[in-house]
């Protein structure tokens, strides 16, 4: 039987060993005085090693919130033709710091009526489950944590759990704002999962792998490369995919399991403290979390604009692409954060018709045009790209008339009913 | 057997799964059950990836504990407002349980027993192999076609019972 710990836990698609294995062997071990070389535990080293590296993802993950609060709120001040706060720091830069500060100061307030365990509980799981679909995100060449082969599979499995911890703290909570947010939110996350993984289904077709290096090694030849210009299929599936993700986080137009006119602020009305900052920053998290995998399915991953030229990815052999692809991040964070500020939230049945008449039947027929594409086009030529990008403009050119023509009936027709 | 850290995960995952699977089964209150439950999934998960079934692993978590789990959660919190739910067990009922678990052991003990040797599906026996592919491979290349087929037009009936369960008024 082949030791499973050697090549990580899950089979890997390339032939590489287990990296901390290789580090204790080539790193530290030559370190060391001879005798204690001899005696080194190699594999107990590895736990350590392994152990460090997720204490550094850690700490360094809860950063990531502390810039994106920030800069949701300098975004939503700038919508509102504000300056956002300014006080703390040169231009306000530490106000989430200051506001991380003061959370941990917070009572931390647990609801006698509610169930005591599962309340505690409940942060935990949220926060651990938004932390571990981090595990197979690739930031740049060579800088992800593990390269699973069913890498994309494994972020869907990890995210569906969340729901879970949102049901417990909606019940557990023992207040009828909680249970209704939490049942919300299960629901909407339940059912926006089905279009979501049919148009990741759509990408995995063209690249024949689950494995996310696979997915962005296959996007490696510039932008025309990228798989949402590959089919005009996937470029259908990429808006499903990032809309879904929206609502799979909760966010604005979808934020009705927050819906603070109607229900408080939803699952975690009764949480305070740390506890409130715990379910924070996993959403905020989130957010980042399906904007990286959007990227990687279909904006080419870290790989850059143009193919072998060291604009974004490419040449940064330090960095391996790690600036392209956050920069690539930041730009579908910053889409979603200009969502939140421009559009009013959606009703429950808008919401579940969106998903279930729209989305789900037009990702089914994605999945089928996408077959035939792979049967006309076995091999991704200029050929086929170029007949891709064709249909996607000319499409774009129909949606925009189209939508510009309905609005223009609307504002002739305002007049006269008004 | 050598005592490895593999060894000692897998106990770990071991002992998860038993531990909360007694949780679930003497717990009274049936929401800490049915979260207990949760945790038995994943350590089963866990256990798969032991037996290098990381598709089939992926799929556990993603179809009982995202899928099943949270209907069973919506049906108990829809059907009882009240935070504490108690379990009331007959006396009869525990017999018959008892009498469906032993022939379910028997069945599995059976199972083990008759079957030669346990291999992975893409297992050429040198190297761990990812399982995605030839379980792709099996289902459409024929040899579980059927099968696959069939449980497609269950489900497909069964979406179409609930829309039609749901429906707000039913033509006479």
């Amino acid at each position: 039987m082949p030791d499973i710990l050697s090549q990580g836990f899950f089979a890997q698609d390339s032939a590489g060993g287990n990296w901390a294995e290789e580090f204790v062997r080539n790193v530290i071990i030559p370190r060391l005085p001879e005798e204690a070389a001899a005696h080194f535990p190699v594999e107990f080293g590895m736990v350590l090693v392994m152990l460090g590296c997720a204490g550094l993802f850690a700490a360094v993950v809860p950063l990531l919130p502390l810039v994106l609060v920030l800069a949701e709120r300098k975004v939503a001040a700038r919508f509102q033709n504000r300056t956002g706060p300014m006080r703390v720091g040169p231009w306000g830069l530490l106000q989430t710091l200051a506001d991380g500060v003061k959370l941990l100061f917070k009572e931390d307030y647990i609801p006698p009526q509610g169930d005591k365990l599962l309340f505690l509980l409940a942060p935990y799981v949220i926060f651990a489950c938004s932390f571990a679909v981090f595990a197979a995100i690739p930031f740049g060449q060579n800088i992800l944590v593990s390269n699973f082969n069913i890498g994309i599979f494994y972020i869907m499995a990890i995210s569906s759990v969340i729901v879970m911890g949102v049901i417990m703290a909606g019940w557990s909570s023992n207040s009828k704002w909680s249970l209704l947010g939490s049942l919300r939110s299960a629901a909407q996350i339940v059912s926006y999962e089905i279009p979501l993984g049919l148009s990741i289904l759509t990408v995995v077709m063209l690249v024949e792998s689950l494995s996310m290096e696979a997915i962005v090694a296959n996007q490696s030849g510039g932008i025309s490369d990228w798989l949402i210009f590959r089919t005009p299929f996937t470029f259908f599936a990429f808006f499903i995919f990032f809309i879904s993700s929206i609502a799979e986080v909760n966010r604005t137009p979808f934020d009705l399991p927050e819906a603070e006119s109607e229900i408080v602020a939803g699952f975690h009305t009764e949480y305070s403290g740390m506890r409130f900052a715990l379910f924070f920053i996993a959403e905020y998290a989130n957010m980042f979390a399906v904007s990286a995998i959007a990227v990687t399915l279909f904006l080419g991953g870290w790989e850059g604009i143009l193919p072998e030229l060291a604009v974004f990815g490419g040449g940064f052999d330090i960095l391996g692409g790690l600036p392209g692809f956050v920069m690539k991040t930041m730009g579908l964070v910053f889409l979603m954060m200009w969502l939140r500020w421009t559009l009013p939230r959606l009703r429950v049945d808008q919401l579940m018709n969106l998903c279930w008449k729209y989305f789900i039947p037009i990702a089914f027929f994605n999945i089928l045009g996408t077959g035939i594409w792979g049967l006309i086009f076995p091999e991704d030529t200029p050929l086929s790209t170029g007949i891709s990008i064709a249909i996607i403009s000319i499409g774009l050119v129909q949606a925009y008339v189209f939508v510009g023509r309905s609005l223009g009936q609307k504002s002739q027709a305002q007049p006269s009913s008004a | 057997m050598e005592f490895t850290l593999k060894t000692l995960i897998f106990y770990g995952f071991a002992l998860l799964t038993v531990a909360s699977g007694i949780v679930v089964v003497t717990v009274r209150n049936i929401v800490h059950a049915a979260f207990s439950l949760m945790v038995t999934l994943f350590g089963v998960a866990g256990l798969y990836v032991f037996l290098q079934a990381d598709f089939l692993a992926a799929t556990q978590v993603i179809v009982y504990v995202g899928g099943i789990l949270v209907l069973i959660l919506f049906g108990v919190m829809m059907t009882s407002g009240r935070l504490e739910m108690r379990i009331h067990i007959e006396r009869g009922q525990l017999l018959l349980g008892a009498v469906v678990a032993i022939a379910l052991l028997m069945l599995l003990l059976a199972v083990i027993a008759n079957t030669p040797q346990w291999k992975n599906v893409a297992d050429d026996g040198t190297q761990l192999q990812p399982t995605t592919e030839s379980i792709g491979t099996l289902i459409l290349n024929g040899q579980f076609l059927l099968p696959f087929e069939v449980v497609s037009v269950l489900l497909l009936v069964a979406l179409i019972g609930a829309a039609l369960i749901s429906r707000k008024e039913v033509r006479e």
